[in-house]
């Protein structure tokens, strides 16, 4: 069964079709990309899956059930995580507190002994911040585990987001643009590191990416849309050498790569 | 082992500090040392500071603007003095009573209007604070526009004291664990709590009921000692005295809204004679401090025992 | 029947009162995104202005209201320069809680100045006619205030629709970045808006204190929430919306009152602003648009 599928998927914003008749399908344990050109529709998509907006027509399965129209922490309690196209930290908040937020929704102590300090209060703390300490590891960033978020350079930014979206512990990551902003040092050691997680935690990854290298080099399927319309589908190479992309989209940009 | 026994040692004597404050203020009081004015100045002083604290969760922590805290403290006064006055029922009944009937008038207000963002939200609390007024003014058992008068004097020092801790107590409380990281999490970024899994709506809806449950409970307080309430009391100006220790402590800060509110009320003892003036002043902290210094007196930064050692020299 | 044409009369021109408010509310909102909480306070000021210039320089009703437009119109321009324009890069929370301040700061240091004590406005200044026209009784001052506001909204609309600036205005509110890089100044077009928004407000607290003969330093708060609740119900930020959500506004708080109880005609207009943001927060003819993530 596949992880996540999803049946004709339609969204219009005034009229406009965003996304038209979207079929789309992910497998356990599989990274897979969602290309095109700007304005294609592939952060609607995104934000669709995630519960942002709600579909106007069609269906969105994860594990054989229907999440389409469902808010979006109810989607991300059922196992799908994101992270944004222009990052989304909690600002003014400490590095570890952002990472730590994302272990709330496992909260494993009720209110009532929050307010009058019960045991299993402070259990609860000291598991959720050595759980937040091992996730700052994996992302190299227990030195700025009290520094304020908005205080960390870019990568790093881009790295707490995708920590604390880990942290949430999904089936499915969504990375929209991780490689956004970031020199090509950065971007590989990005990829290995997006590759290491997925095998790490065992998970599937959905990335929409600008940076062809990337996108070729780290994922196993493509999906390629264009005008809110799945224009492509399939392996890397098969996708390189599409007539139909290589006119919506490539031809003019992977020159610049 | 050590570590433990060392913050049990922490912790007694922070509670040792609280008691013997009290005592020494119960002391003077019952030595008549302490005259009728300062009484009144100590009175609203603790009610100011439940009213601050408990606003601050709303407005500071959550990041929804509210304008309506006065209404939740008009519907727990209400409430209260219905139960002690006109049932004859005991002072504690009077106040769980108080306190629940203004969390649920806050359950009834913050669902529908929790939705709205910012400014939006702010003038729908100001509007329910006002309805809450306007009804009150109609409604004949508790006297229409005159309000209730001759209200027994139940409050005593003990009870404002002990509440104000309680509220702090509560609120520092919440605020350190994973609800309150979730809480302030909505101030922070709403879009983005929500897809870390954080059921948004649900905690503004938890924060703005047990800010007015608070909120009930200084109006509890306030009925029980200033022998009359009238629904002009509790108009929206009331509120706007609250924004103003919210504002001036920081936004967020829970050790400044306890100094605001201290400040505001001897500040208003200063200035009793020249009312209007007091409000000119009001209203030029609240754009001076939004201009220069937006994040108030304290920012989000709290005093706890660390600042302390730091002062001391200590280790952390 | 008789009696509903009555409250019609009397809703038409209390809602030309709260539509001329309500008007600059919706051009501020347009263009800064922002509550101007003490725009009801600058109606009051305009009122006092209006009033002083009566008694004290002995004009008529028209220049006293001119008088009022004028200084009114620098007043909101000198708000907005000292006190919004400082806040135009921070949240929109402290720039709602500036306002609540400025309004506080407007009603209170008149009450300093002039005293708490209303005043009245003197009779003299336009003597009361009433024309009896099929069984209803119609006041001269109700037909000077309904002719005076839809003269100055359709001044307005000239405005906005026929000359540079308003097209300027109507360009900032689009889009701030691209109205720079057309050559617009901003902060010229946002003065000029405040300066409008302001001179309206003024003629309004003119109208009032000609219409119900008293006025008094807090006279701003009341009909300025529900000028701000006539503005939401348009739609805030459109113009057309303001002038109907006020006519609204005016004849449903005569109906209220004179078919139901005056006590709750204040809550009237909270009721109707919880409904309109519960349902439709864009107000009848607004558009929905959402957040972008």
């Amino acid at each position: 069964m596949s992880l996540l599928e999803i049946n004709n998927l339609y969204k219009s914003f005034g009229g406009l079709g965003a996304v038209i008749n979207f079929n789309f399908s992910i497998q356990p344990r599989e990274l897979t990309g969602l290309i095109g050109p700007n304005g294609a529709g592939k952060t609607t998509v995104f934000n669709l899956i995630t519960g942002v907006y709600k579909p106007d027509k069609g269906e969105i399965l994860f594990q054989g059930q229907n999440i389409a129209g469902l808010s979006p922490h109810t989607i991300c309690q059922k196992g799908i995580a994101r992270t944004f196209q222009n990052i989304r930290l909690f600002k003014d908040l400490s590095v570890i507190d952002n990472v730590k937020i994302a272990f709330h929704k496992n909260i494993s102590y009720n209110l009532a002994s929050t307010l009058i300090r019960l045991p299993a209060f402070f259990k609860g703390e000291e598991a959720i911040e050595s759980k937040a300490m091992e996730y700052l590891n994996i992302f190299k960033l227990e030195h700025k585990r009290d520094e304020i978020a908005s205080n960390l350079p870019y990568g790093e930014q881009r790295r707490l987001e995708i920590a604390r979206a880990l942290a949430t512990q999904p089936k499915l990551l969504i990375l929209d643009e991780p490689a956004a902003g970031m020199n090509p040092q950065e971007t590989k050691e990005l990829m290995e590191l997006i590759e290491w997680v997925r095998e790490k935690f065992e998970l599937s990854i959905l990335l929409i990416e600008h940076d062809m290298s990337l996108v070729m080099g780290v994922c196993e399927r493509l999906y390629v849309l264009d005008y809110g319309q799945v224009i492509a589908e399939g392996l890397p190479e098969e996708i390189r050498n599409n007539k139909k992309v290589i006119e919506a989209y490539l031809g003019e940009e992977v020159g610049e790569c | 082992m050590q570590e433990k026994s060392k913050s049990w040692l922490k912790f007694l004597s922070e509670v040792i500090l609280l008691v013997l404050l009290f005592t020494l203020v119960q002391y003077a009081l019952s030595a008549g040392l302490v005259n009728q004015s300062y009484q009144i100045t100590l009175t609203s002083m603790c009610i100011n500071v439940i009213l601050a604290v408990s606003l601050n969760l709303i407005n500071g922590f959550t990041g929804q603007l509210s304008l309506g805290h006065a209404g939740f403290m008009a519907v727990g006064a209400y409430a209260s003095v219905i139960i002690t006055n006109f049932m004859d029922l005991p002072f504690i009944i009077g106040i769980l009573g108080g306190c629940l009937a203004a969390g649920i008038a806050g359950f009834v207000v913050g669902v529908p209007t929790l939705r709205l963002k910012g400014d939006y939200l702010a003038i729908a609390t100001l509007a329910f604070g006002e309805i809450i007024r306007v009804v009150l003014q109609n409604i004949d058992y508790v006297n229409g526009p005159a309000g209730i008068v001759g209200i027994t004097k139940l409050t005593t020092w003990s009870w404002l004291y002990w509440a104000a801790i309680l509220t702090i107590l509560v609120i520092v409380n919440l605020m350190n664990s994973s609800y309150g990281r979730a809480i302030v999490s909505i101030r922070e970024d709403e879009v983005a709590s929500e897809l870390m899994g954080i059921n948004t709506t649900g905690y503004k809806v938890l924060a703005f009921v047990i800010g007015a449950m608070f909120a009930g409970l200084a109006g509890v307080l306030y009925a029980h000692y200033f022998y009359i309430i009238k629904p002009e009391t509790f108009n929206f100006l009331k509120s706007f005295d609250m924004l103003v220790m919210v504002v001036l402590g920081g936004l967020g800060s829970t050790t400044g809204a306890v100094i605001a509110a201290i400040f505001i009320t001897f500040l208003t003892l200063a200035l009793q004679k020249y009312a209007a003036m007091r409000m000119v002043i009001y209203s030029l902290i609240l754009i001076i401090v939004m201009i220069y210094r937006p994040q108030g007196l304290m920012g989000t930064k709290e005093l706890s025992r660390k600042t302390f050692a730091r002062i001391w020299g200590g280790k952390k | 029947m008789l009696e509903f044409s009555q409250q019609m009369i009397n809703g038409l021109s209390l809602g030309a009162i709260y539509a001329l408010i309500a008007l600059g509310y919706t051009m501020v909102y347009g263009i800064i995104k922002l509550i101007n909480f003490a725009h009801g306070d600058i109606m009051m000021v305009g009122a006092y202005v209006g009033f002083f210039s009566i008694t004290l320089l002995g004009t008529n009703i028209v220049v006293a209201m001119l008088v009022a437009m004028i200084f009114c119109a620098a007043l909101g321009v000198i708000m907005e320069k000292i006190a919004y324009r400082p806040l135009r890069n921070s949240t929109r929370i402290a720039a709602l809680i500036t306002a609540i301040g400025l309004s506080l700061f407007l009603e209170y240091i008149t009450v300093v100045i002039l005293g708490p004590a209303q005043k009245v406005f003197p009779a003299s200044a336009f003597p009361v006619k009433v024309y009896n026209i099929a069984g209803l009784s119609i006041l001269n001052k109700q037909i000077f205030v309904f002719v005076s506001a839809v003269l100055l909204m359709l001044i307005l609309q000239y405005i906005i629709k026929r000359t540079k600036t308003g097209k300027a205005m109507r360009a900032v509110s689009l889009d701030q970045e691209a109205a720079v890089l057309m050559g617009i100044s901003v902060d010229r077009t946002i003065s000029i808006t405040f300066a409008i928004g302001s001179a309206l407000a003024a003629a309004a607290g003119v109208m009032i204190g000609v219409y119900y003969q008293t006025i008094n330093p807090l006279m701003g708060i009341i009909p300025g929430l529900k000028a701000f609740v006539a503005a939401v119900l348009g739609g805030i930020g459109l113009i057309p919306g303001a002038m109907v959500g006020g006519f609204v506004m005016g004849l449903l708080e005569t109906m209220v009152s004179g078919y139901g109880n005056s006590l709750y005609r204040d809550a009237v207009a909270f009721g109707v602003l919880i409904i309109i943001l519960l349902i439709k927060p864009t107000g009848l003819f607004g558009k929905n648009t959402g957040e972008k993530v």
